[in-house]
């Protein structure tokens, strides 16, 4: 591939990522160029608090108003466990999977804009039985809830 | 490079609801070969999803996001015809686009 029509679409796929990741909330202003759109801080944490102070939060308050759906009680495969969040907190801006035992805490973070709906899913790897957290930054503030899921066969490649 | 990713985009109601389905090792950098060497971490870590160059969703990852990446979401607005647009970035700053037409 001609090596200047990579480097022209690596830098505009940087800088609009950069953009929306900083309007997000994400990352200050001046962390933008260092850190290049991804908080490679909090993705090496390995208890809640370590992932707040990453994220640049307080304590996240626990709320009835977020739930797991679609995600098992036990998971078959720890390799593949489907994990479905909904948040009904107003103002949702993200929802964050967090799961306790794993090698590193905070699996994923996903950015709401608005107009897009407060629930997702996916599917995340699990090492172990683990207590998962679905973790929503609304208005500024944190919120969070928990569920264990257990595990028959772990699934970070031990 | 990678394979192309799937992507259903379906309006239900006065929304579009968007299923991906993403080709990729996401190798944890935990897993040994054969000889014992640990295989290197590759994963994607940024996401991106447009839809009329608005962002609907964008997303941080670590390699504990399963290989092959789904994701499925919804967000308001939409109408059959207009493209959807998704973008993943690696930790080996490769990347890959591609785009589906709300049905």
């Amino acid at each position: 591939m001609n090596t200047n029509r990579r480097q022209a679409l690596k830098a505009t796929g940087a800088v609009s990522l950069l953009t929306l990741v900083a309007a997000a909330g994400w990352l200050e202003p001046g962390d933008a160029a260092a850190a290049e759109g991804w908080n490679k801080g909090a993705f090496e944490t390995h208890s809640m608090d370590e992932t707040m102070k990453a994220l640049g939060g307080g304590a996240p308050v626990p709320s009835s108003d977020i739930a797991f759906f679609s995600t098992p009680d036990i998971a078959e495969n720890g390799a593949v466990v489907p994990i479905g969040i909904t948040s009904k907190v107003a103002q949702t801006e993200s929802i964050a999977i967090l799961i306790e035992k794993n090698p590193n805490m905070l699996a994923a973070v996903f950015d709401i804009p608005p107009g897009t709906d407060a629930s997702l899913s996916t599917r995340i790897k699990m090492g172990q039985t683990s207590n998962v957290y679905a973790l929503v930054k609304a208005n500024g503030k944190y919120y969070v809830t928990s569920k264990e899921i257990k595990v028959t066969l772990g699934g970070c490649g031990g | 490079m990678a394979d192309p990713m799937k992507i259903r985009a379906n309006l239900v109601g006065d929304s579009t609801e968007v299923k991906v389905l993403m080709s990729h090792e996401m190798e944890t950098g935990q897993r040994k070969d054969s000889d014992g060497k640990t295989i290197p971490a590759w994963f994607i870590q940024r996401v991106k999803v447009t839809h009329n160059d608005k962002v609907v969703l964008a997303a941080q990852w670590g390699p504990a996001v399963s290989k092959n990446p789904f994701v499925s979401f919804k967000f308001k607005g939409g109408a059959k015809g207009d493209k959807v647009t998704i973008t993943w970035v690696d930790n080996h700053d490769d990347t890959r686009t591609d785009e589906a037409t709300i049905a």
